[in-house]
């Protein structure tokens, strides 16, 4: 069944090793859409906007489904207010860091005009704080009313995001505030200049723009600057990555996948249960606030009916897919789901539409007809194609379906990464050593084994 | 609760032979037999006073009062529903107990959280065994042991201060070994739990227990679902532990083999203690023999 058992030797052997399959992974994905993009013909601009786009997706979902790979695959927890904790993440970044605006207009707020890396910390600190609100009362419940206070939360929040009551208010002469329905202007130095000023590579950095300008004419900067954001992403994944194997990898970590299998006999083993989980939920809601702020810090403007529970379930399927449990699982679930699920279809229509004249039928009534009257299916198929964006939540719903079905472990199968800080092989070979009975062991193993 | 009832000789044997002799503590020092009393000083490390759990409208425990000497091997029985396990869940701090009080090495422990039961020594098993299935063997055996510093979130995370707590995971992992060999499942050691069969869950069990270094081991029903040879190395281990010190607290409802384990026997019924001493003062009690029957015998 696994990949490895069907590979020779040494290609198994590497196989094994984890950024192996991470890299493969994304190398094949970055090959299809090159090739699919050759295939539309697409300019070198296209070419790199589609691949600047495809890379923040895989980051920001490998991102998201690490981050809950803590919650769910480590410690058990049933958070499915992902996209609250973003919000408020991405919320408290924009007020802390928007230029301050000091006299009060109507639909004009700005922010305390700190340097952006406070308002990353800050919007990260914050979704932490949230998370330790919601586990005070929801930890010590069930799994289950954890999920319904976290999905609660997500939604008490967009509304408040939403209340005109908030939209500005004044602190300590500072004209700040939600925004209300229209949301936030991002007004701050967008991050890559920020990025590159702070390591003072700025210049160079205009250097690199203008020499992509020859491939890339007309304004090349727009193109570049998210191409270089996705790729900065992947190193905050890297960083993401490290972090929770670490975590996952020790004592600590050990705990939670206890916790996981039963709380009951853990705290029974002396483990504070309730410390722990505390903890790592909040550890892993910073990480959701931190993926948020990462998210949509680069677009512009933020507006709160962005925030809908969907996001949520997004990065739920993203972690399906690559198994709960696993960190390598999630970077890969992140990235299958982005590639395929997310921004998938609407390639394939593009591939399709490129090959076939598709001559779609303007409502549902005009597709099925045809199909009905003289069973000529091209309406209906056409008509399906051109509502590929609208369908894909649908194909996403059968997709997890058919996962849960056959193959509820996730990509990777039933892969468990080992919780411990050093490899658990037996210190040394204790060969007639100590105890003084190793014929008995092997007596008592053959026992063990058939007593089945 | 005199000491004579601590009899080694018997339990080594598992031959009750000397019940009747009345021993003092000195006599029993010189016997020859009384090896393992070396290693046990008496005292009561557990003392159970008036203990009662109501759910709702019905009464589990009753009232019930008794105490364990350290180094012993006791077995708490009673027919089904006769408040065993309730009583074990009161000490354990599983449950909350209605009214009572549990001392546990002197100090009250009555409705404390069962982590800090645990960690104050007296650490329990689970009637149907409690492992953790989806981790390996030696995963399960590395969670238990007491203070380590890699549970602490930042040491495990932060460069530098991680050395430290993969130096102890390098001894930890030692000790799992040496456990997982005195309990002879080591050939099961990256196996997952899930898929280790009733008894040797049950051996896997008292091993993670045994590595939180207990003063005191509670067992629930430890040879329910056992097969005869698990059963015979499982006691083999306890009699064992037991020589080094360890004390122990049975429940069980198979009455023989607490009979002819145990030195000492509290019996429950209906929430109560019905009665306690020697296993042979135990067979021969018309007060047992009723209750396990039906109590209509009159």
């Amino acid at each position: 069944m696994s990949v490895a058992e069907r590979l020779p030797e040494p290609l198994a052997a590497l196989w094994e090793n984890d950024v192996t399959k991470i890299t493969s992974l994304l190398a094949v994905i970055y090959a299809v859409y090159l090739l699919t993009g050759a295939a539309l013909g697409f300019s070198p601009r296209g070419q790199i906007n589609s691949i600047a786009s495809l890379t923040f997706y895989i980051a920001v979902f490998a991102l998201l489904a690490l981050a809950l790979n803590l919650h769910w695959g480590y410690t058990g927890l049933f958070n499915i207010g992902i996209v609250g904790f973003m919000a408020i993440g991405i919320y408290t970044m924009a007020i802390v860091s928007k230029a301050p605006v000091f006299a009060a207009e109507t639909g004009r707020s700005g922010g305390f005009g700190m340097p952006i890396i406070v308002g990353i910390i800050a919007g990260t600190v914050v979704a932490a704080l949230l998370g330790l609100v919601v586990a005070l009362p929801a930890l010590r419940l069930r799994a289950d009313y954890l999920a319904i206070v976290t999905i609660a939360m997500s939604e008490i929040l967009r509304f408040v995001f939403l209340s005109g009551d908030l939209e500005q208010f004044t602190v300590a002469g500072y004209v700040v505030g939600l925004g209300g329905g229209s949301g936030l202007i991002l007004d701050f130095t967008p991050p890559v200049e920020a990025f590159f000023t702070a390591l003072g590579l700025w210049n160079a950095y205009l250097g690199f723009v203008d020499v992509v300008g020859a491939v890339v004419p007309n304004n090349p900067k727009p193109v570049v600057d998210s191409l270089v954001y996705g790729f900065l992403l992947l190193f905050v994944v890297a960083g993401y990555y490290v972090l929770l194997r670490r975590v996952g990898n020790s004592p600590f970590g050990r705990v939670l996948k206890a916790i996981r299998e039963d709380e009951e006999a853990t705290n029974s083993l002396g483990k504070d249960t309730d410390a722990f989980k505390t903890k790592a939920f909040m550890v892993g809601c910073g990480l959701m606030g931190l993926g948020g702020v990462l998210w949509f810090m680069a677009q512009g403007a933020i507006t709160p009916n962005t925030y809908r529970p969907r996001l949520t379930f997004f990065v739920w399927i993203a972690l399906i897919i690559g198994g709960a449990g696993s960190n390598t699982g999630s970077v890969m679930g992140g990235a299958i789901f982005a590639a395929v699920l997310f921004q998938g279809p609407r390639y394939l229509k593009n591939l399709i539409e490129n090959f076939v004249e598709v001559d779609a039928p303007s409502g549902f009534g005009p597709a099925v007809s045809p199909l009905i009257s003289n069973l000529d299916p091209l309406p209906f198929l056409f008509y399906t194609i051109d509502s590929i964006r609208q369908l894909q939540l649908v194909i996403m719903g059968l997709i997890l379906i058919y996962l849960m079905h056959n193959r509820p472990q996730g990509l990777l199968g039933h892969r468990k990464e080992p919780a411990s800080g050093v490899p658990l092989d037996r210190p040394r070979r204790p060969a007639g050593e100590g105890e003084g009975r190793p014929p008995a062991a092997a007596d008592g193993g053959s026992r063990g084994e058939t007593d089945e | 609760m005199s000491d004579s009832e601590v009899d080694e000789a018997a339990v080594q044997t598992n031959v009750p032979e000397d019940a009747d002799v009345e021993m003092t503590e000195a006599e029993a020092q010189d016997s020859a037999a009384e090896e393992a009393a070396k290693h046990t000083p008496r005292g009561i490390p557990l003392r159970v006073e008036d203990l009662r759990k109501e759910f709702g409208g019905i009464t589990a425990v009753d009232g019930a009062s008794f105490q364990v000497e350290e180094g012993t091997l006791t077995g708490l029985i009673g027919p089904n529903g006769a408040g065993k396990s309730t009583t074990f869940n009161c000490i354990t701090g599983v449950l909350k107990p209605t009214s009572g009080a549990v001392y546990f090495e002197g100090e009250e422990i009555t409705g404390l959280e069962p982590h800090t039961v645990a960690n104050r020594g007296l650490v329990r098993t689970f009637q149907i065994a409690r492992e953790l299935e989806e981790m390996t063997v030696l995963e399960n055996m590395m969670l238990a042991p007491r203070g380590q510093r890699g549970e602490s979130l930042w040491r495990s995370v932060l460069p530098f201060v991680r050395d430290s707590v993969v130096d102890q995971e390098g001894e930890v992992l030692e000790r799992c070994w040496e456990t997982l060999d005195f309990f002879e499942i080591d050939h099961l050691a990256h196996e997952y739990a899930g898929t280790l069969s009733g008894g040797q869950r049950k051996l896997l069990e008292l091993a993670r227990a045994l590595l939180t270094d207990p003063e005191m081991l509670l067992l629930d029903e430890p040879f329910a679902g056992v097969n005869p040879s698990l059963e015979a190395r499982l006691l083999e281990h306890i009699h064992e532990l037991r020589e080094q010190g360890y004390t122990f607290l049975i429940v069980e409802h198979d009455m023989d083999l607490i009979m002819q384990n145990c030195e000492h026997v509290i019996v429950m019924h209906q929430g109560q203690v019905l009665m306690e001493g020697r296993p042979e003062e135990v067979r021969n009690d018309e007060r047992v023999i009723e209750a396990y029957l039906g109590g209509e015998v009159e």
